[in-house]
């Protein structure tokens, strides 16, 4: 790997970084609930682009599995939250 | 494994650095931005762009790597394309039932107001 993909990698994970704290302090702030439950839902997602640059930083195929189950338990915690905001329960 | 080219490192650290740099935009909008159906727009940038830039990149270093088309990576912004649609929609329903329960006075009445006399409270 060259160095040039190296320092993209190593400022494209702190950009992530930076993206994560801001989005935590809305998490951390937001006024109401829904706030909070998007905030979670884009960390999921955030995080789970961190984990796909990281397959590219050890250039690892394994890495990609853990990415698509992190995005499909995001999806199902998200819309669950959302769903108990909206009915009081998830499942009717 | 092969050798990477030189110009496949530079194309896959440009797309990386886009997505880096739109994921920060989309935080920042996030963050900033006044009411939860304005802060709703922004994170559209990290689902679209941060996704597609990532896995473009990851599809065309993984094959250069292991020499052969792996086009796995592009099943996450395809996946995504399905399930960020229900989970937004299912929100602004949330912040749109919420806001009317707390009796706002600029929120917009219910597409149908009244169903067989009785008044509908579903959003």
């Amino acid at each position: 790997m060259s160095p040039l993909l190296f320092y993209a990698i190593a400022f494209t994970l702190g950009c992530y970084a930076v993206a994560c704290v801001m989005v935590l302090v809305r998490l951390l702030r937001g006024p109401r609930a829904q706030d909070r439950v998007f905030a979670l839902d884009l960390l999921y997602f955030q995080a789970m682009l961190v984990v796909l640059v990281t397959g590219i930083l050890h250039g690892s195929d394994r890495y990609f599995e853990v990415a698509l189950l992190i995005a499909l338990f995001g999806f199902v915690s998200s819309a669950g939250m959302a769903k108990f905001i909206l009915r009081g329960e998830v499942i009717e | 494994m092969n050798a990477v080219p030189f110009w496949v490192e530079a194309v896959v650290a440009l797309l990386l650095v886009a997505s880096g740099l739109f994921v920060v935009i989309a935080a920042l909008g996030f963050l900033r931005l006044p009411g939860f159906f304005l802060r709703m727009h922004p994170p559209a940038l990290t689902y679209t762009v941060g996704s597609w830039c990532v896995a473009l990149a990851g599809t065309l270093y993984f094959s250069m790597l292991e020499g052969r088309l792996a086009l796995h990576p592009l099943l996450i912004p395809v996946f995504l394309a399905i399930t960020v649609p229900v989970t937004t929609l299912l929100l602004a329903r949330v912040a749109l039932f919420r806001r009317r329960l707390a009796g706002k006075a600029d929120t917009p009445p219910p597409l149908i107001a009244k169903e067989g006399g009785e008044e509908r409270t579903r959003p």
